[in-house]
C-alpha cells in the first residue's frame, strides 16, 4: 500500500504538513524570545519566560480568558444537548414533518458566514429587548446563544455520523426486551454515541472560545472575549504575549487531543468489541 | 468427475517439443521474512485452463498478481510467449485479470465498463462498438448494455467482469476465484459456461480457486498450492488417482490413508502391514522406497467394497462395525470402526430406491482391489 | 414488541401526550427545532425588515419597518433605497465581486493541495492514517485567530520569512508580502484547508482502490486511472470540501482585516465597517441579504451532496 503512494503525493504531503505547522512552530518559538521586536531572535537573553510572567500580570487578558471560558463551558453543554436531541432525532427517526428543514436548519449553520450569523443574532437580540424586554442588554448570556446556536450544528453532525454507523439492532433488541423507549436511550444508545458526545462537547468549547466575529457582534461593553482582546491588541501590531497566548493553547488543545482520541479509541474497541484493524 | 475440456484436448505438456506460453521460472516473492509464494517453477500451455488450487493463505492470489503485474517478484522471473515480464507494468502486460470482487467502476455503464480497456488502446471507435456488443453477446448481456453496476445482480456482474477482461483478447486471462461470489447452482451452471466460452476464444486461462470440485470441473490441468509451494502439478485424473503426497490425497476428495511398513517390494508389486487397518496392503505395481520404510497406503472411498460376508483373499481386507451412516441422495458415506478402532470412510451409490441392507452397529466386512490403493512415500 | 400489559404505567404520561398531539419522538426533535427557528431562522427575517428601513440616529439607529398609523391602519413601509445604495456606489459591488474571486481561487488552492493530502493520508496503513488525520485536526482545534497572527510574524517586512531569506542572501530587500493578497490567500488556504481535507479524505477513504488495479490492467498508466477512476468517484467529496470552504470564504472577516491590508475589499469587511463603524444597521443588513441570496444556492448545493453521499454509504 505504501509503495503506491507516489512521490508527488508524498511531496504533498510533506508541504502540506510544514504549511500547517512552521507557522505554529514559529510562534512556539518566539514565545521564549527575550525581544520585544517579536520575530527578531534576541540570542543574548533567550529563551526567557518573561513574556510568559508578563501574560500572566496581565489583567485584561485574564479578565477576558475568564469570561471566555464561563461563556465556553456554558455553551458547550447547552450545544451537546441540543446537537445530540438533533442528531438523534435526524439519525434515528427517518421520517417525520420538518426533517427536511431541521436537516437544513442544523447544515447551514457549518457553512454560513459568521458576519450573517453574528449581524442577525444581534438583530434579534435588539428586537426581542424592543418587544418583550428580554435579553436586558448585551453580554454573556446574548453571546452564549449565539455560540450555542452554531456549535450546536457540528454536535449534530458528529452525534448524527456516530449514530448511523452503529447497528440499530442494538436498540431493537433492547425494546423487544421490555425496555420503554426513554430506558433504552439512557441504557443503550447514550453510551455508544458518548465518545462522540464528548468530541461535540470538546468541538463546541473550542469553536465558543475561537469565536471572533459573532461574539463581537452579540457581547456587550462589559464582556469582551479573549479572542477579541487578542484581535484589538494584534490589530495595533505583534505582540509577544500573544506569542505565548498561543504556545499556552498549542499545548493545552494538544494535550486534550491526543488524550481524547486515545481515550476514545480505547472506548471504542471496548464498544464495539473487535479489535481494531 | 467429468472434464469436457481436458479430454479432448491434447496434453501438450507431454510434449517436450511444444513451446510453453507461460513459464514461471523459480518465483519467489516474500512479505517481510513471510515467503507467500516459496521457489514456485510452473509451464502453461496455449489454450489450457490451468487452475491453482490450495487452502486459505497459501499464496495462490500473490502468485496471480505477479503474473498479472501488480506485484514485483522478490526473486525468480516469469515469461510470457517467450518474452520476459519483470519490470513490464501492468497496463503493457498482454494479461488481463478479472478481480475476485470483480472491480467494476461503479460510475460507468456495462457498456463503457467493456469499452474501457479498448478505448485505453485507441481502438476506433466502430470497433469498439463492434466488439462490445459481440462480447455483451457472447455472456448474454446484451439488454443490460445501460444498467450500472449497482443494478446487477451478482452474476450478472461477475459476466461484466469476464467480458470486461476478454473484450481486449489477452494472451493469457487470470481469474481470481471468478465463482466465489455465486451461489451453489449459478456456480455449477458458469462453470460450464466459462469452459465453452474458453474454448470458443482459445484464450489462455489460469484461475485460481479454493474449491477443488470448480477445479476438477474447469482445469485441463491443476496445480495444487501449499504454504507458497506448487505440491503437485497435472490433470485432474491423476491428481486424484495418482497424487504422489498424503497432502494432496488429503486435499483433493476424501480418503482413508492407512499408515504401515514396507514388507515386500517387488517389481510388479509390494505388500504392507498396516497395524492400523488390522492386516496386509497388496498394490498391484512396484514402487521405489527403502525396504522397512514407513509408508502410507491411500484409499478412496468410493473404491471399498462393504459386504456382509468375508472376501476371499486375506489381504486389502478388514473387518468392523459400521457407526454412521449418511444419506445424501445419489449416494451414501458409511463410517465404519475397524476392529483395530481406526474409522474409515466408505462410499456407496444408491442404486436402488428400496432401503439399505447395511444399516447401524452391523459388522461388516471390508475389501479392495489390488489397483486401488495409491502407496505415498512422504 | 412490548407486552402489552407493561403499557399502562411506563408510557402513561406519552399517551396522555399523544392525546394532545405530541409524541415522544416530536418532544425530542422539538427543542433543537424551536431553538433553530428562533435563533436562526427569526434572526433573518429581522435582518430582511431592517434591510428595509431608514437610518435613524437613534438607539437602535433604524426607523420601524410597521407603524400604527394614527386612523389605525398599518402603515407599512417598504423602502428598497438601501438596496438601490448598495447597486449605486461601486464599493459594494467591487467588494462582493473580489470576494467571490477570492473565495474561488483560495477553493482552488485548498483543493489543489488538499488532494494529494486527503489521498496520501487516505492510502496510508492504518495506523499512520489516524496520526495524519490528528495532525489535520491539531490545527483546526486551536485558535484561528492565533494561527492567522502566526502569519503576522512570518510575513512582516522584518519577519521570519523575509529575515531567513536575507541572511541567506536570497534577497536583499525586504519583500512587501504582509498586507497583500498574497497574504490574505495564505490565511485563507492555511485557515480552511482542513475543512478541504477532512470531507476528502472520507470520501476517499471509502474507495475501493483494486478499481485502480483494475485500470491498469485493462491499459491505463496510474495517471490515467487517477483520472478516470478516482477524481469521478470522488466528485461528491470535492464538490463538500469545496463548498465548505468556498461558501464561508466569501463572508470572510478576520483574515483579510489581519492579512489584507487597508486595500483588502471583502464584503465580510464591508458588513463589518458599516455596522460598526458607519451604524448604519440598515445598510450593514442589506448587505447580509444580498450575501445571503448569493450563497444560498451553495448552501442547498451542499446539503444536497450531503445527502447523496451519506446516502451512498453501505
Ligand atoms: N501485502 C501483503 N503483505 C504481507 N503479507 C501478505 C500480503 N499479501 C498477502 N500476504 C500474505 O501472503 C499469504 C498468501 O496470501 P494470498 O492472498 O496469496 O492467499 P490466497 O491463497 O489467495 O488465499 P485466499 O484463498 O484466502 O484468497 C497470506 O498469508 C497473506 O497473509
Ligand atoms: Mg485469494
Amino acid at each position: 500500500m505504501n509503495a503506491r503512494r507516489s512521490f508527488f503525493v508524498l511531496t504533498a504531503l510533506a508541504f502540506g504538513f510544514a504549511f500547517l505547522y512552521l507557522p505554529i512552530l514559529s510562534m512556539v518559538v518566539f514565545s521564549f524570545n527575550a525581544s520585544k521586536l517579536v520575530t527578531v531572535w534576541d540570542a543574548a537573553n533567550s529563551p526567557t519566560l518573561k513574556w510568559y510572567r508578563a501574560l500572566l500580570d496581565n489583567e485584561e487578558i485574564l479578565g477576558a480568558a475568564w469570561i471566555s471560558l464561563k461563556v465556553g463551558v456554558i455553551n458547550a453543554c447547552g450545544a451537546v444537548i441540543l446537537g445530540t436531541l438533533a442528531g438523534f432525532g435526524l439519525a434515528r427517526f427517518r421520517r417525520f414533518r420538518g426533517r427536511f428543514t431541521l436537516s437544513a436548519m442544523t447544515t447551514a449553520p457549518l457553512v454560513m458566514p459568521e458576519v450573517i450569523t453574528g449581524l442577525s443574532l444581534l438583530l434579534l437580540f435588539v428586537a426581542l429587548e424592543q418587544a418583550i424586554g428580554w435579553p436586558a442588554g448585551r453580554g454573556v448570556t446574548t453571546m452564549t446563544i449565539a455560540h450555542m446556536t452554531f456549535s450546536m450544528a457540528y454536535v449534530t453532525v458528529v452525534v448524527q455520523s456516530r449514530l448511523s454507523s452503529f447497528d440499530i439492532s442494538l436498540e431493537e433488541a433492547a425494546m423487544d426486551l421490555g425496555a420503554p423507549p426513554v430506558k433504552v436511550f439512557f441504557v443503550i444508545t447514550l453510551p455508544i454515541i458518548f465518545p462522540a458526545i464528548l468530541a461535540g462537547w470538546l468541538l463546541a468549547f473550542t469553536l465558543s472560545w475561537d469565536d471572533l466575529v459573532i461574539s463581537s457582534f452579540t457581547s456587550g461593553p462589559a464582556s469582551s472575549t479573549l479572542p477579541m482582546v487578542v484581535f484589538s491588541k494584534v490589530r495595533l501590531g505583534v505582540s509577544p504575549e500573544i506569542n505565548v497566548l498561543a504556545t499556552l493553547t498549542i499545548t493545552v488543545v494538544t494535550t486534550m487531543i491526543v488524550g481524547a482520541s486515545l481515550w476514545m479509541a480505547r472506548l471504542e474497541k471496548a464498544a464495539s468489541g473487535a479489535p481494531e484493524t | 468427475m467429468g472434464n469436457p475440456a481436458g479430454l479432448v484436448k491434447a496434453a501438450p505438456w507431454k510434449d517436450p517439443g511444444v513451446r510453453p506460453y507461460v513459464e514461471i521460472e523459480h518465483l519467489t516473492k516474500s512479505f517481510g521474512d513471510f515467503k507467500a509464494v516459496d521457489d514456485v517453477s510452473l509451464r502453461i500451455y496455449k489454450g489450457e485452463i490451468f487452475c491453482l488450487l490450495g487452502p486459505s493463505g497459501c499464496g495462490k492470489t500473490t502468485l496471480l498478481r505477479m503474473l498479472g503485474g501488480f506485484e514485483t517478484p522478490t526473486s525468480g522471473r516469469i515469461l510470457i510467449d517467450g518474452e520476459d515480464m519483470t519490470g513490464v507494468p501492468p497496463y503493457e502486460r498482454p494479461v488481463n485479470m478479472m478481480f475476485q470482487s470483480y472491480a467494476l467502476f461503479p460510475h460507468m455503464t456495462v457498456e463503457q465498463n467493456v469499452a474501457f480497456g479498448l478505448k485505453q488502446d485507441r481502438v476506433p471507435k466502430v470497433e469498439i462498438a463492434e466488439r462490445v456488443a459481440a462480447m455483451l453477446a457472447l455472456v448474454k448481456l446484451d439488454g443490460l448494455a445501460r444498467r450500472k453496476p449497482h443494478q446487477l445482480s451478482g452474476g450478472q456482474r461477475q459476466r461484466v467482469a469476464l467480458a470486461r477482461a476478454l473484450v481486449k483478447r489477452p494472451k493469457l486471462l487470470l481469474l481470481d476465484e471468478p465463482l466465489g461470489a455465486l451461489d451453489k447452482k449459478l456456480r455449477e451452471h458458469t462453470q460450464f459456461e466459462l469452459i465453452s466460452l474458453q474454448d470458443q476464444l482459445g484464450v489462455t486461462f489460469v484461475v485460481v480457486t479454493h474449491d477443488q470440485e470448480e477445479a476438477m470441473t474447469l482445469a485441463g490441468r491443476i496445480g495444487v498450492m501449499n504454504h507458497g509451494e506448487i505440491v503437485q502439478a497435472g490433470t485432474p485424473t491423476e491428481i486424484y488417482e495418482f497424487p504422489t503426497s498424503r497432502y494432496v490425497a488429503d486435499f483433493i476428495g476424501s480418503v482413508n490413508i492407512f499408515e504401515g511398513k514396507l514388507v515386500e517390494d517387488e517389481p510388479e508389486y509390494v505388500r504392507i502391514r498396516s497395524d492400523e487397518l488390522g492386516g496386509t496392503i497388496y498394490v498391484s505395481h512396484g514402487i521405489s522406497a527403502a525396504p522397512e520404510a514407513t509408508v502410507w497406503a491411500a484409499v478412496r472411498p468410493e473404491k471399498i467394497f462393504m459386504s456382509t460376508s468375508a472376501p476371499a483373499s486375506a489381504d486389502n481386507a478388514a473387518h468392523g462395525v459400521v457407526q454412521d451412516i449418511a444419506y445424501l441422495g445419489d449416494l451414501s458415506i458409511y463410517r465404519v470402526k475397524l476392529d483395530s478402532g481406526k474409522v474409515v470412510r466408505v462410499t456407496r451409490p444408491n442404486t436402488t430406491r428400496h432401503a439399505e441392507s447395511i444399516t447401524w452397529d452391523q459388522p461388516v466386512f471390508l475389501s479392495w482391489d489390488a489397483t486401488s490403493p495409491v502407496v505415498l512415500t512422504t | 414488541m412490548r407486552a402489552p400489559a407493561r403499557e399502562g404505567s411506563a408510557t402513561g404520561l406519552g399517551k396522555r401526550l399523544a392525546r394532545v398531539g405530541v409524541s415522544g419522538r416530536g418532544l425530542v426533535v422539538a427543542l433543537p427545532y424551536l431553538w433553530l427557528v428562533l435563533f436562526f431562522v427569526a434572526p433573518f427575517v429581522i435582518v430582511l425588515k431592517i434591510s428595509f428601513s431608514d437610518v435613524d440616529l437613534a438607539i437602535p439607529p433604524y426607523k420601524p419597518l410597521l407603524q400604527w398609523a394614527a386612523n389605525h391602519t398599518l402603515d407599512v413601509r417598504l423602502n428598497f433605497n438601501n438596496y438601490a445604495f448598495l447597486f449605486t456606489d461601486a464599493l459594494y459591488v467591487d467588494a462582493l465581486l473580489n470576494s467571490l474571486k477570492v473565495a474561488l481561487v483560495s477553493t482552488g488552492l485548498c483543493l489543489l493541495l488538499g488532494y494529494p493530502m486527503a489521498y496520501g493520508i487516505a492510502r496510508s496503513a492504518p495506523r499512520t492514517r489516524n496520526l495524519l488525520l490528528l495532525l489535520v485536526m491539531l490545527p483546526f482545534w486551536t485558535s484561528l485567530l492565533l494561527r492567522v497572527y502566526a502569519w503576522i510574524g512570518l510575513l512582516k517586512a522584518n519577519g521570519v520569512i523575509n529575515n531567513v531569506l536575507m541572511s541567506l542572501g536570497v534577497i536583499h530587500e525586504p519583500l512587501a508580502m504582509l498586507y497583500t493578497p498574497f497574504a490574505m490567500y495564505v490565511g485563507i488556504v492555511y485557515s480552511y484547508l482542513p475543512f478541504m481535507i477532512l470531507p476528502l479524505y472520507a470520501n476517499l477513504e471509502k474507495m475501493d482502490w483494486q478499481l485502480l488495479e483494475a485500470a491498469e490492467d485493462l491499459g491505463c498508466r496510474p495517471w490515467q486511472a487517477f483520472y478516470k477512476i478516482t477524481l469521478p468517484l470522488s466528485r461528491n467529496g470535492i464538490l463538500a470540501g469545496s463548498m465548505l470552504v468556498f461558501i464561508p470564504a466569501v463572508g470572510e472577516y478576520v483574515i483579510p482585516a489581519l492579512l489584507g491590508g487597508p486595500n483588502a475589499l471583502m464584503i465580510g469587511r464591508v458588513l463589518w465597517d458599516e455596522f460598526f463603524a458607519n451604524r448604519a444597521w440598515p445598510t450593514a443588513s442589506a448587505v447580509a441579504i444580498l450575501l445571503l441570496v448569493l450563497l444560498v444556492p451553495f448552501m442547498m448545493w451542499y446539503q444536497n451532496v450531503q445527502a447523496r453521499e451519506s446516502a451512498s454509504e453501505p
